[in-house]
């Protein structure tokens, strides 16, 4: 037997799976975040009158850039205030 | 720790009986215990000298490592459990001065050069230091069994970017840690993508896994540093579905020393240090910071420098102030500039004798770094050969000329370049037709020496789509030893 170094991190985390998905919008606020690339905007544009055709409540947030992971302040904003987050990447 | 009793007056003696020299003087050593309080202590084995009695078993080296010997004979004289005076090989007449005995030796020769400790003998230095000295590696331990091949089980661990990996013995970790006066325990930065704070000791460890030497630690260490800035934005970096990943450019005295390639091929493969910092660095990013291509890294189709890109600068001939003396560093200082690049683009002319000229043809190939039609919002890197800088300085031009005569080469009107221009939907906007445009933003064009002295070959390293202040800004950091 030989022993060798763990170059990792050695963050062994527990695996969460993401929540299920809704089986319906009625009754639930949905995000609508834009991280900064061009065009994310007239995609979500199209989102939001859709959602709105629909009846459901939404709310626009974006990212100041989208070269970093979203601010701590912002992702607490939108589990505040939302149920459900529609994400435009824009690529 | 000491080895010595704090209330021991006397001597030691740490010898080995294959040093020709330590059998040569086994009547002497005879001599002083008879005369002298001595210990006698013996490397390989404990029935030499066979005369003295009460010889102590050394072969676990501890004190050898603890009062560092090298050399063997060593006659070390103690005052109140501490050194007072030490002597290697056989002098005669310095063994009888400092024992006080002027008899001593009195058929030997008046000298003799001892041999090497056994402490010292390859590899035996870092599994001392380890067994006995106050340098703990804290990295969680992996078992491998004998029957496995540790070469498979790091390829299964995720732990290789592709190509082998030197495996992470602990005696290859201390010895790599040698490479600096840090300490291990210190944490140079937090790695992204997971923002893992990082210590000295687990770039130790991947900088052994990419097959760097020791006396490279310390560029792997500032690239590591740099890396983790926050203005070089190396989350954003990996995360892009663009080409780019971390280029270490080295300054400085340490190139040479550690035999960096900044001549022939000096972008491409072959130089043992060009090729494992780099790679090094990517590794850290990987298995530190667990970005990982398919998970973070969401390049479409990135390049071959992601494995690892790295190379020094061309300044002994330049009749340019280097990179990193442009950025503010004094040409006595070593250097790691990391700048967010793409691919390697040739920029061939073969033609062009006139500084005017020669710059107008760069700017041709610079013009086309990410798009031809997007301007001022990707870096680039310009490698000028040396057979394309001898333009400039037969003709005395500056490096600030040249890059003033660039800039203007790089400006073009707005409406030449705007979405659709040119029956071509990419494009600056609109309304900035009527503007004149730079290809690059202050700041966002770098320029080294460097190559081969033979071809008229210059290149262009493309950054990053997200070059700048609100994306990654090219970052320049001292190493340290």
């Amino acid at each position: 037997m030989s022993s060798l170094l763990d170059p990792t991190s050695e963050l062994q985390p527990v695996r969460r799976d993401a929540l299920p998905r809704p089986r319906s919008l009625s009754d639930k606020r949905v995000a609508l975040l834009d991280i900064s690339k061009p065009r994310g905007d007239v995609f979500l544009d199209h989102l939001e009158a859709r959602l709105g055709e629909m009846g459901v409540d939404s709310r626009r947030y974006s990212k100041p850039t989208f070269t970093r992971v979203a601010p701590v302040d912002l992702k607490h904003q939108i589990v505040s205030e939302c149920d459900v987050v529609i994400e435009a990447l824009a690529d | 720790m000491s080895v010595i009793a704090k209330d021991y007056n006397g001597f030691i003696a740490v010898l080995k009986r294959d040093c020709a020299t330590c059998r040569l003087i086994e009547p002497a050593i005879l001599e002083l215990t008879r005369a002298t309080q001595l210990q006698v202590h013996s490397q390989d084995d404990p029935s030499f000298p066979e005369s003295v009695a009460d010889v102590i078993d050394e072969r676990e080296l501890e004190l050898s490592y603890r009062l560092d010997i090298e050399v063997v004979p060593t006659l070390i004289r103690v005052h109140d459990g501490k050194e007072a005076a030490r002597l290697t090989g056989w002098q005669r007449d310095e063994w009888r001065q400092l024992t006080n005995l002027p008899a001593l030796g009195a058929n030997l020769p008046e000298f003799s050069p001892g041999c090497g400790s056994k402490s010292v003998e390859p590899g035996m230095p870092e599994r001392l230091a380890f067994k006995f000295g106050e340098t703990q590696l804290q990295a969680r331990r992996v078992e491998v069994a004998s029957q496995q091949d540790k070469y498979e089980q790091m390829y299964e661990r995720g732990w290789s970017d592709g190509l082998p990996v030197v495996p992470p013995t602990e005696q290859r970790v201390l010895k790599m840690l040698a490479g600096t006066t840090r300490s291990p325990a210190e944490i140079i930065g937090v790695v992204p993508p997971d923002n893992v704070p990082c210590t000295i000791e687990k770039v130790a460890i991947n900088a052994v896994m990419a097959g760097c030497k020791p006396e490279y630690l310390p560029v792997v260490l500032a690239a590591v540093e740099a890396a983790c800035l926050d203005e070089f934005c190396m989350h954003g970096v990996l995360a892009t579905t663009y080409f780019s990943g971390p280029i270490v450019i080295v300054n400085g005295p340490i190139a040479e020393k550690i035999g960096m390639n900044w001549g022939h091929n000096v972008l491409g493969q072959g130089n043992r240090a060009n090729s494992t910092i780099g790679r090094a660095l990517q590794l850290v990013i990987r298995n530190v910071g667990g970005g990982r291509p398919g998970g973070v890294d969401r390049a479409t189709l990135g390049q071959p420098g992601k494995v690892g890109f790295c190379f020094a600068e061309r300044e002994r001939d330049s009749y340019w102030e280097s990179l990193a003396v442009e950025r503010g560093f004094s040409v006595d200082e070593s250097t790691a500039t990391l700048f967010a690049g793409g691919g390697v683009h040739p920029s061939g002319d073969q033609k062009s004798r006139r500084p005017e000229s020669l710059t107008r043809s760069l700017a041709l190939t610079l013009r086309t770094v990410r798009h031809g039609k997007i301007y001022g919002a990707t870096d680039a890197l310009l490698v000028v050969s040396p057979e394309n800088m001898r333009v400039f300085r037969d003709a005395g031009w500056s490096k600030a000329r040249f890059r003033h005569a660039l800039d203007a080469a790089l400006t073009v009107e707005g409406h030449d370049v705007i979405a659709g221009a040119d029956g071509v939907d990419e494009g600056m906007p609109a309304h900035l037709a009527q503007k004149r445009l730079s290809k690059f933003r202050p700041g966002g064009l770098l320029i080294v020496h460097a190559g081969g002295g033979a071809g008229m070959w210059s290149a262009v390293i493309t950054g990053w789509a997200g070059s700048g202040p609100k994306g990654s800004v090219p970052v320049t950091v001292a190493i340290k030893s």
